[in-house]
Formats: structure tokens, sequence, C-alpha cells
């Protein structure tokens, strides 16, 4: 019986009884040998790398079988040269995933062409963007596809060993993983020769400790290596000479749960969805002020507001939206008059934001730009790995800066060296982390910069976000029963019994305590 | 060959050159301040980290020259407003994290980033936030660290753990806060490190200094009860004159001497006479061991940071090196006994100052066992080359002025083979002109080897004596010495003799020496130096020197005998790499 015929066998066995489970659950719909998930929210996505999220049981090996995988990898050993899968790929245009949008299929070449006798496969699962959970919900929810992918990608360069580079703050989806190649091994899906064949591809994975910029290609080759994870400067593409200085792929998870898709249902399938510059789906994580937050994926080129609106069902309470901001702490903040704006990765660059790895933030009203600018600002300063000089002292000023602003102590001046630094920063650092690091900053002041301009010349944020700034004020309905006065915990209120009390703003800790302790409403925040 | 254009001038250069350096060729000076290359001797700092170096590519993007390869028809600019901006702006961003008390530095003038803050003429440093505050680090006896001031540059740490394989400073932490430092932020005298001091000759700020012993030395000189003796080492003599322009290899022992005579030292002696000296013993040990008393290879013992080095890292292999102790070592017990007995001074009222390229010997002239008693010292002060050209300096002397002067009497006679000391393979050298006479009778005619000449990192020869092949490696540099070793642990190679410098090229690159800032013609013309002021010398063989010879016939006895033996010899402590404080 040849592998094929295994496969097939596990397959007939497997899916009349996941089709029997989904039929019987409200949570699905099943459509013949299909399962989908039910609801409004799904019914306006494409999915294809979360294709079995929440659909199968992930440490069933039987389970992803049962919908075609590990078909692709048959094809692509028994049935496929690697220059044919290269072409593949190139053909398909599976821009990567993991923010900078490099086309797989190329990368793949100069590694297959490049000869050498160790070649290695990564997978980056690195995903430390705030809020962002795409490439963890894959790893816990649909392993194998990722394990697929690698090893199509090992076949197609001549890689026998592959890592997959995986923050240990995951546990779930380390378990998942480990599961996954523990049984795609004992299946004959990995190790020596793999169905069968002479092709043989071995993985391991190898826990991150939770760095940012370990996610970046030459800080993860170093942190993989047993090194400090610092970027390294490239003088040679990692295709060519990466991991222990053999030519090495590094895709992003999501990115290589495409492959397999890809080469079973072929390249002009791929193209025929998404944009013709940005072929495919692309997973968000829609968070913040959103009705409907959760996993997205759609095609590339539907518009900011088909995400926000049409599946997030724009911000609860009947807040209005201010922005949102795409691409993670190194994206750009968009304003509502750009929401027509499509999903993909040249559109994005164009008004100043980027596709990023796919967090997908939602601001309402009650955000302050400026303070949202400093809280990736924050994030950015505390990750650099403070190698290179730019982004080491350079974000901290910005920051700095950014904090002077939001406390009220800012001057006009400041917005000319914000632009000034943002920009050195931008052309001058080392690495992706520094070179995109204020793109917060740089977006937030090209779409609100009134907003900038108000905390430093009336000394105001609209949105009331940054404390410094607030002022609280005594209405005149207060009937000066003096409880604010004897809640006050620094004594700055004053004012005599049944008159109007006053606030001393310069005693003031802005505290709250007098507004909860206020029975008729008579004080204000602004 | 590639063809690019700098600044619209045309170049052909070969394959793998970087920018900087296609620049260079075309008189194009690009301010670097992270880079440092000192390819001949291992050593090539190119994290292109600082971000200073750049230059703008044809589609307007900025790269690093230092370590951008050049391709087939690249433009660049070096000289855009973009550039000279973006370079301005990080070198503010260096200024405002960095102290800037340049008056009272001791790189004051020295200082590569005062250089650049000299070309951009910032006036006003706009990004005026928090600093990084670490402690001054002051706990060894040779260096100390000011992280504060430290750019991340990283050359150190190239330094210490890609050539030196010691592996002591590291970057710790990250982002605003990250630092050079030791493991657990540990002070360095409870480290591995081997005080070389290679990082603070590359460093290129005052965040890695040595600890000056200028003002102890003077306080002694100040002092009437105290007689004040100093000694020179070899590798002195050919780098002091660069610290007053002259021409480097400038052969100085003369004005040297003169300018000391002038500082107020009572006896100005040779380290050289101590060479000799050492060469006699361990000629002695040599011979000994090859006649069976004892494992061969002989390891050499004279350089105080190699010793540290073997003991925190070949704990098993303590036996091997010579248990002789460092030349200026030696001249400090002889001086403390011998000398001091012969002209009636109290040895507690005699005080010996070594001027030496190197800071380890600082660290060296504190181990306990270096000592005749807890009360005296073996050496009670090491100053460096550059120290000593600081004091010259202070006190207005004229150096290229001052009329030579020779050393005093009887410590102050020395050979060739003391003098060569200085300059890698001079140690084993020097052993096998007199070994070769001890085992033999005879006198060595072929007093050099060519194979063993050059700043090079290991470099291997064989003699013949008396029909027995003796194996000689010479290495410098802590990383090809540690590569040896293992070799040699391994099984994989076999030596008689080995003779080890910590630094790369032998003392005359110390980590006291005057700053070559990374122009290694200098170190060869030291080196020419060395060889040239050996055969300048009237006598090359230690067993030569007439004053030695007096010095074993009155005083010490047999060479390698029992008073020989407590006076000169020493032993070595298991270390481990990390020290509990």
């Amino acid at each position: 019986m040849n592998f094929k015929e295994k496969l097939s066998s596990a397959k007939e066995k497997t899916l009349p009884v996941i089709l029997e489970r989904a039929a019987k659950d409200d949570q699905y719909i099943v459509e013949g040998e299909q399962v989908r998930l039910a609801g409004e929210f799904y019914e306006k996505q494409l999915r294809i790398a979360l294709k079995n999220y929440q659909i199968i049981d992930p440490l069933s090996i039987d389970e992803y079988i049962a919908f075609g995988g590990y078909f692709s990898l048959y094809k692509t050993i028994f049935e496929m040269q690697p220059g044919d899968i290269i072409q593949e790929m190139i053909d398909a245009n599976l821009r990567g995933r993991g923010g900078a949008g490099f086309p797989a299929g190329w990368k793949w070449n100069t590694a297959y062409r490049y000869e050498s006798d160790i070649k290695y496969v990564i997978c980056n699962a690195d995903e430390g963007d705030p809020g962002a959970y795409m490439d963890r919900s894959i790893l816990e929810g649909d392993p194998h596809s990722v394990i697929e992918g690698m090893a199509i990608c090992a076949r197609a360069i001549g890689a026998n060993k592959g890592y997959v580079y995986v923050r240990a703050e995951y546990p779930k989806a380390v378990r998942s993983l480990r599961h996954a190649i523990e049984a795609a091994k004992a299946y004959g899906l990995l190790g020596d020769h793999i169905m069968g064949s002479d092709f043989s591809f071995d993985l391991d994975v190898r826990l991150g400790a939770g760095a940012f910029v370990c996610g970046e290609g030459t800080a993860l080759i170093q942190s993989i290596e047993g090194k400090r994870g610092m970027p390294q400067a490239k003088v040679y593409r990692t295709s060519e000479r990466g991991l222990f200085d053999k030519p090495t792929i590094i895709n992003n998870v999501e990115t290589l749960a495409n492959v397999a898709q890809i080469i079973e249902h072929g390249a002009d399938w791929f193209k025929s969805i998404g944009t013709e510059d940005s072929p495919g789906t692309k997973v968000f994580a829609l968070v913040g002020k959103v009705v409907n937050a959760g996993l997205v994926e759609v095609p590339m080129g539907v518009t900011i507001n088909d995400i926000v609106y049409g599946i997030g069902h724009g911000a609860p309470d009947g807040k209005k939206i201010k922005a949102v901001q795409t691409g993670g702490p190194s994206g750009g903040c968009i304003p509502p008059e750009l929401f027509d704006t499509q999903v993909d990765f040249i559109s994005l660059s164009k008004i100043g934001s980027i596709m990023g790895s796919g967090g997908m933030v939602v601001m309402d009203e009650t955000d302050c730009m400026v303070d949202i600018a400093k809280f990736f600002m924050k994030f950015t300063v505390d990750e650099s790995c403070g190698k290179c000089t730019p982004c080491r002292i350079g974000n901290k000023r910005v920051l700095e800066i950014l904090e002077k602003i939001t406390s009220g102590k800012g001057e006009m001046e400041d917005l000319d060296l914000l632009r000034e630094l943002c920009q050195v920063i931008t052309d001058t650092s080392l690495c992706g982390l520094g070179k995109t690091a204020t793109t917060p900053v740089i977006s937030s002041m090209q779409y609100f910069l009134d907003e900038y301009e108000e905390h430093i010349q009336d000394q105001t944020c609209r949105a009331s976000a940054c404390q410094s700034l607030l002022k609280y004020i005594v209405l005149d309905k207060c009937v000066g029963c003096g409880l604010c006065k004897r809640n006050c915990p620094v004594h700055a209120i004053s004012g005599e019994k049944r008159q109007k009390h006053e606030i001393d703003t310069n005693v003031c800790i802005k505290c709250d305590a007098c507004l909860a302790a206020c029975p008729v409403k008579a004080i204000v925040r602004k | 060959m590639i063809t690019v254009k700098i600044n619209n001038k045309t170049i052909q250069v070969e394959e793998g050159t970087t920018i900087l350096e296609a620049a260079k060729s075309l008189n194009i000076n690009i301010p670097t301040l992270c880079h440092f290359d000192l390819n001949e001797l291992g050593f090539i700092n190119k994290e292109a980290n600082c971000r200073i170096c750049l230059v703008e590519q044809k589609n307007g993007s900025l790269v690093p020259a230092c370590n951008t390869l050049v391709k087939d028809g690249m433009e660049i600019r070096t000289d855009t407003h973009k550039v000279i901006n973006s370079r301005r702006v990080n070198i503010e961003l260096l200024l405002s994290n960095h102290p800037k008390d340049c008056l009272i530095c001791g790189k004051n003038g020295e200082c590569e980033l005062q250089d650049l803050a000299a070309l951009a003429r910032i006036k006003k440093v706009r990004y005026d936030g928090e600093r990084i505050e670490y402690p001054v680090d002051y706990s060894s006896y040779s260096i100390f660290r000011d992280p504060n001031k430290c750019i991340l540059c990283k050359r150190c740490e190239t330094m210490c753990s890609e050539v030196q394989k010691v592996g002591t400073l590291t970057d710790i932490g990250r982002g605003f806060t990250t630092v050079v430092g030791t493991q657990y932020h540990q002070p360095m005298h409870t480290t591995n490190c081997t005080f070389c001091g290679q990082c603070l000759a590359v460093c290129p700020t005052g965040a890695l200094q040595e600890i000056s012993q200028i003002r102890q030395v003077i306080k002694a000189l100040s002092d009437p009860t105290k007689t004040v003796i100093v000694q020179t080492a070899p590798a002195v003599r050919v780098a002091l004159g660069e610290e007053f322009d002259m021409k480097p290899g400038s052969i100085v022992t003369g004005k040297m001497v003169a300018a000391l005579r002038a500082l107020g030292f009572d006896y100005v002696f040779d380290t050289n006479f101590a060479a000799d000296l050492t060469t006699m013993e361990e000629a002695k040990e040599f011979a000994d061991r090859l006649n069976g008393k004892g494992r061969l290879p002989i390891l050499t013992s004279c350089c105080p940071s190699w010793v540290k080095f073997i003991e925190h890292n070949f704990g098993d292999m303590l036996d091997i090196p010579s248990t002789c102790k460092s030349p200026h070592e030696m001249f400090g017990s002889i001086a403390k006994t011998y000398f001091a007995e012969k002209y009636e001074i109290d040895p507690k009222d005699l005080v010996v100052v070594s001027v030496m390229p190197c800071v380890a010997k600082k660290y060296e002239s504190k181990r306990p066992e270096l000592a005749q008693s807890d009360e005296v010292s073996d050496v009670d002060y090491v100053i460096t080359t550059r120290e000593l050209a600081f004091m010259i300096k202070e006190y207005s002397l004229d150096f290229p002025g001052l009329e030579e002067d020779d050393f005093d009497d009887p410590l102050g006679e020395s050979t060739g083979a003391g003098v060569i000391f200085g300059a890698s393979s001079g140690v084993s050298v020097a052993a096998l002109r007199t070994a070769y006479h001890m085992i033999t009778g005879e006198d060595l005619e072929n007093l050099e080897f060519a194979e063993l000449s050059g700043v090079k990192g290991l470099k291997e020869a064989t003699v013949d004596i008396q029909g027995r092949e003796i194996k000689v490696a010479v290495a410098s540099g802590l990383g090809n010495a540690a590569d040896l070793l293992n070799d040699i642990r391994r099984g994989i190679k076999h030596y008689d003799i080995i003779e080890i410098m910590a630094c790369p090229g032998g003392c005359i690159d110390g980590g006291g020496q005057p700053f070559h800032h990374g122009d290694l013609t200098i170190l060869d013309q030291r080196e020419a130096a060395i060889h040239q002021a050996d055969r300048e010398k009237a006598t090359r063989r230690s067993y030569e020197n007439e004053s030695i010879q007096k010095l074993y016939q009155e005083f010490l006895g047999e060479v390698g005998g029992e008073k020989a033996h407590h006076l000169l010899h020493t032993k070595y402590v298991l270390r481990p790499k990390f020290i509990e404080e």
C-alpha cells in the first residue's frame, strides 16, 4: 500500500465522524464534506489559513488528514520536482504574512539555488504584537498545517532540518505543536524517509524567552544559535547565509499555513483570491473598541470599513470610531476618512501604515492619539535590544517628548523635534524594529496633528485620557454638603457649608474621590 | 572587479570590498565610530551599531558604509544633506546619554566621541532626557569601567569574547539601559578577566581605562625617607616616543632614562636585566625538563594576563608553565634583597616602580605570592607607557630634546636577549640561545628565527639541539593561546617550548602602550625597533651578561638553585571562572 492510500484510508475513516459530530452542533454548518463555523461574524470571512481552526481536534492527526492534510506533502514528494514547487509558489505570489510581505516563492528560490550541504527551514512563531494572536491560534488549533508547510518548503529547497521558534509564553501552542510533531513522526510524515521516500526532514521546537525583537530574522537566528537575541547587520541574505551560516528560509506561521492549500488547489486558485499585488487572504486580530472582536480572515483588498463595521459592527455604546491602528506597534493610525482604503500591502503603506503581522486595534473618541502614540513608543522602547544608537537612544527621546506633551509641558518646537527624530530613527536604525518604531508617532502626527497642538497650546486632552491635563470643575449645582471636602485625601477642596465649593487645581491629585463622593454630580472632569 | 561611483568619482574594487574601504581608496573620508579594523590581528568590529558612517544610495536609502559590500554599478553619496543631518542627529543622541565631563576624563584628547562632537560642532543637545546611571567599577588593580561613558560600540566585547576568548565583557539588559558589563554585574576583580587591557586599548571613549598609579609614584618620589627605583620594560622604549610626536619605532632608551632621572627617581634600572635573569632560570628549567625532570612542553610565564587565563581555564595544566616569576617581579625580588643589602637600604623604605606596556602588571604586582613579606612587596607601583608619558608632559620635560643617559648599575646591564622580550617570540628565542649553551656548552650561532618574527598570532619553528628536534610554538593573543592549549590537551599537537603573550603581537601591543587607533604599521615599526635594539647590543646571549654572572656569584649561587628558587620562582592558583564575593 503506498502512502497515499494510507492517507486516503485515514480520511475515509475520520471524515464521517467529524461531519456527524459537526451536524449535531449548531456552532457549525455542514455542506457536503465541508464544515464551516456558523454565525454572522464568520459569514463574511474567507478562511484558508484558519480553515481547520476550531473545527478539528488539534491533537488528532487523523482529523487534519480528514480535510486533505498531508496530501499536498505527498504530492510534492512523489509528483513534483523541487523546481516545480518553487515555480508554483512564485506563481501564487504568496507574500510573507509576518509583516514585510516579501514573496515566499522568491525567497525559497534563492535558498533552492544556493548550493550547500545543509539548509534550514525556520517557522517564525515569535508573535509579540500587543493584541495579536493569529499565529498562536493557528499553532494551538491547527499545528499540522504549519508542519506540512515547513516540510513542503524543506522538500523544495533541499533542507533536512527545521526549527519552530515559538515564545515560551505560548504554553498551549507549544504543547499542541510538540504533540503534533511527535504524531507526525510516528505517522512517517516527519523524520527519516518521509512516506517511504528518500526525503528526510526533522523538526524541533525552540522556545524564545519573550523578547519582541527575536521575531526579527537575524535576532531569531542568533537566539536559536544560543546567543543573545540581537539583530545583525545583514551583509548576506538569510536565504543564502542564515542559521549557522547556512541557507535558511524563515517564514511566519500564517505564511506556512497557506502553503499546503496552494499546492492542493494551485497557484491560479490562490491568485483568484485577493488583489493582483497581494493574493490570498489575511488573518487579523480585530481588537479594541469594537463590538465583535476576534480573529478575522478576509481576502486581501477588502476595505477597513468592511472589517471594522461589516464584521466588527463598529464601536460599542454608540461611540464614534476615531482611528484604526494596523500592523502592531510598528503600524500607523488610520483616520475614518481613509477607512475605504483596501487592506493590502501596497494600499496600507501608501497611507503611512503597514500590514504588519495582522494586528488591528480599533480606537474610539475616548482614546487620545498622543497617548496612543506614547503607549506604542513605550512598548518599542522596552523591546529595543539596545544595539544601535537611533533605536536605543532615539526612541527613548521620542517617548520623553511625548511624555512631556501629554503632561502639559510640551512646546510647539517639540513637534519639529519629533518629526526630525522620527525620520532619522526610521532612516538609520539597524533592523526592522527600529526602522518602524516611530510609525505610530509619524502617522498620528500626520492625521491627528490638531490633538498634539491642543495638548501643547490649550493644555487639553479631548479624550480626557491624559491625566495631567484633566481639570476638575465644580458646577453651580453644588449644594455645599461638604462630602467632597471630607473625602479629598489632599485637602484640595474648600468652601462654606451650603455654599459652592472650590477645588485648588494646584493641590488636586486627580484621584476622582470627590467625583465619586458628590451626591448631586456637581463635579465634572474635563 | 566591481565598478562603483562614490560622490561621482568612479573606482574599480575587488568583490567583497565595503563602501568604507572603497571610499578610502578614493580619499573620501567617512567618519566612523564603532568600526575598528585590526584585520591582521584577527580583530574586526563589524557590528555597524553606532550608525555614524551612513551613506546614501541612489534610491535615497541610508546604509552603513562599514559593513555594506559594494555592488556593481552602485552609486553612493557621502555628502548629501540627509547623510550629514542623520549623522549629526545620531551624534547628538549619543551625547544626550553621555556625561559631558570631558575636562576631567582620562581620555580627554584621545576620545573618538569627542572628535566626532568636534566635527559636528553641536552646541546644544536638544534631547535633554534621562541618562543611564551605573556605578563605576574601580574594584580591580588594573582596569576601571565607567559604563556611563559606554556608547555600545562593542569593540571591547568583540576583543574580549572573540579575539581573546576570555568572555568577561558582554552586553547586559536591553533597550535604553543596555550596557556592556560583566556577568551579574560582578566587579571586575571577581570575574575571569585577565586584565590584558586590550578592551581599553580599543575603547573609543573613557568607558574603560587603566587604574592610574601616577599619584602614588609622585607621592613616593616626594618622600625623602624613601629610595625610589624604577625599571622599564623592553617594549616601553620603542613606543614612548610616539607620545611626543616622534616617529613610530624610534628607540628612545637614553631619553627615557634621562626623563626618569629628571622626574626624581633615585636609580633607573632596566627590566631587560631581569629578562636576562629570567632567561637563565627558564633555560635551566627547560634543560632539566628535557632531561626528564618534569613535563614538556614548558610554557613561558612572563605574561601575567596569560598566567591568570591558564589559572581560570586550564586548571588541569597548571604544572606546565615555567615556575619563573615574570622579569619585573624577579627584578623587584632582587631589588628588595640583593640591591637593598648591597646599598644598605631597609627594604621597607625601598620603593620599586615598574614602567610597563601592560595593565595586567598592575594586578600582578598585588598577587600575594609575589612579595618578600606581608609588608614588602616585590614591586610597589606599576605605571604604563602612557602614564609615564603623562608624567613627562605634566613635568614639562622636552622629551625629544633630552640628552641621552644610561641605566644605573648593577641592575641596568642587559643583553639583546633581554630586549627581545618586548616582541612576540622574544622570550622563547632568548631561552633557546641560553638553553643551547647550557645543554651543549656551545654558543648558538643562528640567533634569529625568521619563522618566529612578525605579529602573526601563531608561529612555529624547530631547533636542533644535539640531534634532538626542539619544537617551538609562539602564540600571541589569548584566543590563539586557548586554541593551542586545547590542541595540546587533546593530544593533537606536541611542542617542547611554548611562548604565550596575551596581547595580539606581544608586549609591543600591550594594553598600556600609546593608542595606535587602528594603524597597524605602528606595531610593525615597534617590532622592527625591538629587533634592531637586539642587533645593536654587544652581547645577545643572557649568560654573557656580566652583572648577571656577578649576581649569581655574589648572591644567588647556582642557576636554578635553592636561593634562586626561593626568590625567583612562584606558584600558580587554580581559579574558578566565577568567584563568589
